[in-house]
């Protein structure tokens, strides 16, 4: 089974690199963007086995920092 | 009594030879390198140094991935008996990363890598690391980090200046740390992080002598003790 772990910087905490990205997107001569965040996705193959629980705490002891990010976990159906 | 440090390895660590040659110049006594995959640590340590560089090629996060390695749950094990512990540019990453230190260093807030000397000023005087630098005294370090913006949520950011945990604070802008915090001590006061490389400016011939009072205090208060 597949499963999507997207981790994002939490709101308020600046994003020097969505900013950048923004400044690129408006160089390119697009307009109507507001802001860009810039995060991360990280997919892992599972067994069935493991557990929402093991999960969520591969995101908290590694995937993602709490002190600056957020995560979130989708299983993704086969 | 002979002073004993040892200093750690990760791959892609860059600066552990010059913070070994820094302690053995300043500290003297022995110096024990340790490769990350070791478990355990040299016994009857007095001090533990975690370098800068680029450990794990900064994968996922900087500091990340050596966080989890082997050999620092026995150095998070030591530092919680009391064992000095420095962590400099990615070793303060690191530390942070390993939840020995609070907050986290993301990228600077201009996005580009700082490579400079830099002016700090020393907020306290009074930890085991900055004992033989005078308080608000301005002194210059080396800096070259492209994640050193020092992030804290406003709450952990009174507590730590409320007790006075702020080590070294920036006396220009640098990489946008909250409050231009440059080095932060653990609640014990005996786990120092901090961006600014100390272990550069040792000797005349390396552009200045800053650094040195760094370790002078160590190596004085460890072996007073």
């Amino acid at each position: 089974m597949k499963v999507r772990v997207f981790v994002s910087l939490k709101n308020g905490v600046l994003d020097p690199q969505g900013r950048a990205i923004h400044h690129a997107i408006e160089g390119l001569g697009f307009s109507g963007v507001s802001d860009v965040r810039a995060g991360r996705l990280i997919e892992l193959d599972v067994d069935d086995s493991v557990t929402d629980a093991a999960l969520d705490e591969m995101a908290q002891k590694l995937l993602a920092n709490q002190v600056i990010e957020n995560y979130r976990i989708e299983r993704v159906a086969a | 009594m002979t002073f004993r440090a040892a200093v750690i390895t990760f791959p892609g660590s860059n600066c552990d030879r010059d913070m070994a040659v820094a302690i053995e110049n300043v500290c003297g006594g022995e110096v024990h390198r340790v490769w990350h995959g070791d478990a355990a640590l040299p016994e009857g340590l007095d001090f533990i140094a975690l370098p800068g560089g680029f450990s794990y090629g900064d994968y996922l996060r900087s500091g990340a991935m050596a966080a989890r390695s082997p050999v620092m749950q026995a150095v998070v094990a030591t530092a919680n008996k009391g064992v000095a512990v420095l962590g400099v540019c990615n070793g303060f990453q690191v530390l942070t990363e390993a939840g020995l230190l609070p907050g986290a260093l993301m990228r600077n807030a201009g996005i580009r890598f700082v490579c400079r000397e830099v002016a700090l000023n020393v907020e306290n005087n009074d930890s085991l690391f900055t004992s033989r630098y005078f308080k608000d005294q301005r002194i210059t370090i080396p800096v070259a980090h492209h994640d050193g913006n020092f992030f804290a949520d406003d709450a952990t950011l009174d507590r730590i200046e409320g007790e006075g945990r702020v080590a070294f604070r920036y006396a220009e802008e640098v990489n946008g740390s909250a409050r231009n915090i440059a080095g932060v001590l653990n609640e014990k006061g005996n786990v120092l992080g901090m961006m600014p490389h100390p272990e550069r400016h040792i000797e005349k011939a390396q552009g200045g002598i800053d650094g040195r009072a760094l370790f002078e205090s160590v190596v004085r208060t460890l072996v007073s003790a």
